[in-house]
């Protein structure tokens, strides 16, 4: 049977209490789009995601170099030539080792939302749909969780079970879980009262179908768009481990902790420290761009 | 607000506080390895099995968990919170070594983050579309920026190539800046955002045709009128605010060689100095909760029209108005 809701875009839209971190790129006035030129950003926020997609799937396809090559003949050599990007201290290709580095870094932004939405998405279920008890257990539990800055909440995780990429990745999935649990929650809550949900259990429609063909799917919508913001942040958080030397560890090139190796060399070869980071900033106002765009069209403002 | 109220808060407050304790405790038990040995020297020590009972027994571990476990919050309720496995020395007193920098450098940086951000906010706001679009995209680009990396470009810039600001230490003032400025931009750009957006809404009120009626100029609405409305949004954002400069000083300290609390979390953690690790991380943890409730206290005072109502309804309001959707914490109707 199926039971096309009409209050479902009306639920999606509420205004659904969301993590600090978050909710600040969102927040921002919308931008108003212009006809066609207001969109150039956003095609090439899509254009670079799919660049950047290819790189981690296929990264020879687009390397002019191997991203391990030592040459120590061409050391810290500027942009311009051979290497539009310039050589590391090891004379080994920057943008080589930028795009191999594109699937560490997207696996660790990736990775880490996978975990902190279905950890969001599992206990802010619970907590919306379950008891009183079991309501106060699961919120208080994720108030005390919040309390903590995510990256130190990483930290803590990291030093428990020690550094590495899944590591890292696994240390801010569970740092992030409480933004997301309680977005979920407050979701789920104002779902919960919806019209069409009362129309569905007045038709007799089964609680457990309610729940998995009513409520989950409506309750996930606005999870999805902050989780496609999410990513960039996450990235952000797991370069930002690796740059303190507790993520993705050297030769394996990753965006940050090539920014890491960088460092020691700022006085020589400023393009050796501008171009990683330039990469992250570009995914991350990527993701921002088309996660602001989602949100828009989903609370029916156009775009 | 009365009194039942601020009770609720603070006792909401404590609970969390409470809950973090009981993390922290957690997190040493599901730590892999005896903290024993590492109390006794690290893996490199070869101790008797006598030296051990006898650091279990003085430590305590032989003891039942929940024993364990009381005994700790019994000591954290006085301020005890153990011993780094790596300096041998109290972690009290290791933080309280450390603690001085990074207030310093979180302090101007919060502070510089507020005034640019309202600074910025205040003139860009219902301005045409060169200035409003400048503005919103160089905020779009420093809240995206990653810290290490907008802190890499300003030493390569400030340090390296001009030669104006040192580039490590906590020397003196000067040294302070390319700190400061990399933990405040991204705060900065995040917080003016949000400000622009709510000012806008401000600024379409019929009270400001009002005063524009008058005969006050543009620039003395902005300021006058602007300005106090600023104030509310940036309360609302503390939170935000807060847990930017305590995770952003663990990397900025890292990056410029400076001395405090966020390279000592790091160095505790490479070294599995949990006492260290755990120390730094319940205290930020508190200062957390200690501000959001000063902040929740103070609604009513920042503006007026909130006394009768909860500071939790007020923040609702408040964000329902701007469409930010700010709210910290869901809660307790007394």
């Amino acid at each position: 049977m199926s039971l096309r809701a009409p209050g479902d875009r009306l639920a999606a839209s509420t205004d659904t209490p969301a993590d600090r971190g978050l909710v600040a790129f969102t927040s921002a006035a919308p931008t108003r789009a212009a006809g066609w030129l207001g969109r150039i950003p956003l095609v090439a926020a899509a254009l670079f995601l799919a660049a950047l997609a290819v790189a981690a799937a296929w990264p020879s396809l687009l390397a002019p170099f191997d991203p391990y090559a030592v040459d120590t003949t061409n050391a810290l050599a500027a942009p311009g030539g051979a290497h539009p990007l310039g050589t590391d201290e090891n004379g080994r290709d920057i943008l080589s080792r930028l795009i191999y580095g594109a699937r560490a870094s997207l696996l660790l932004g990736f990775g880490a939302i996978a975990i902190a939405v279905v950890g969001g998405v599992v206990f802010g279920l619970a907590a919306g749909l379950g008891n009183r008890f079991l309501d106060g257990l699961i919120m208080r539990t994720m108030d005390v969780g919040l309390a903590f800055p995510e990256l130190l909440l990483a930290l803590v995780v990291i030093s428990i079970v020690g550094g590495g990429t899944t590591n890292a990745l696994l240390a801010i999935g569970l740092a992030s879980i409480p933004s997301y649990a309680r977005l979920v929650r407050a979701q789920t809550f104002a779902i919960r009262q919806a019209p069409y949900i009362e129309a569905a259990r007045a038709l007799g429609v089964r609680e457990s179908h309610v729940v998995w063909r009513h409520v989950l799917p409506n309750a996930v919508k606005p999870v999805v768009i902050l989780a496609t913001i999410g990513i960039g942040t996450a990235t952000v958080a797991g370069s930002a481990l690796s740059f303190l030397g507790l993520g993705t560890a050297p030769p394996e090139p990753e965006w940050g902790s090539m920014l890491s190796s960088a460092r020691n060399f700022l006085d020589l070869a400023w393009w050796y420290g501008a171009f990683p980071g330039l990469a992250i900033t570009g995914l991350v106002i990527s993701t921002t761009l088309i996660g602001r765009y989602l949100q828009q069209r989903s609370e029916g403002r156009g775009a | 607000m009365d009194v039942a109220k601020i009770g609720v808060r603070l006792a909401a407050g404590v609970g969390v506080a409470w809950g973090a304790a009981t993390l922290t405790f957690l997190a040493v038990q599901i730590t892999p390895g005896d903290p024993a040995y590492a109390i006794v020297g690290g893996p490199e020590a070869n101790p008797s099995p006598e030296v051990i009972a006898q650091v279990r027994a003085e430590y305590g571990f032989d003891q039942p968990l929940l024993v364990q476990y009381v005994r700790y919050l019994g000591r954290l309720a006085v301020g005890d919170l153990g011993t780094s496995y790596r300096l041998q020395s109290p972690v009290t007193q290791v933080l309280g070594e450390q603690i001085g920098g990074t207030v310093q450098l979180a302090g101007v940086a919060a502070l510089l983050a507020a005034v640019l951000a309202v600074v910025v906010a205040v003139f860009t706001a219902r301005r045409g579309p060169v200035v409003r679009g400048g503005a919103t995209s160089i905020e779009l680009f420093l809240a995206s920026s990653p810290s290490f990396w907008l802190g890499i470009l300003l030493l390569s810039v400030f340090s390296y190539a001009l030669h104006w600001l040192p580039s490590v230490g906590n020397a003196d003032g000067r040294a302070l800046v390319l700190p400061a400025l990399t933990l405040a931009l991204p705060i900065a750009a995040v917080l003016s955002q949000v400000l622009r957006s709510s000012l806008e809404e401000v600024l379409e009120q019929p009270f400001i045709t009002t005063a524009r009626a008058r005969g006050l100029s543009d620039a003395a609405v902005r300021v006058r009128h602007g300005l106090r409305h600023s104030l509310i949004p940036l309360a609302t954002m503390t939170g935000f605010v807060v847990g930017g400069l305590l995770g952003g000083t663990v990397i900025v300290e890292s990056l410029f060689t400076r001395q405090g609390l966020g390279r000592t979390l790091l160095a505790a953690v490479n070294a599995k100095d949990m006492p260290v690790v755990l120390g730094v991380v319940l205290l930020s943890a508190v200062v957390y909760v200690v501000v959001n409730l000063v902040v929740d206290l103070l609604y009513p005072v920042l503006d007026p029209r909130l006394k009768t109502v909860t500071a939790t309804e007020a923040r609702e309001t408040v964000t329902a108005n701007e469409g930010t959707e700010t709210t910290e914490t869901e809660e307790v109707s007394a």
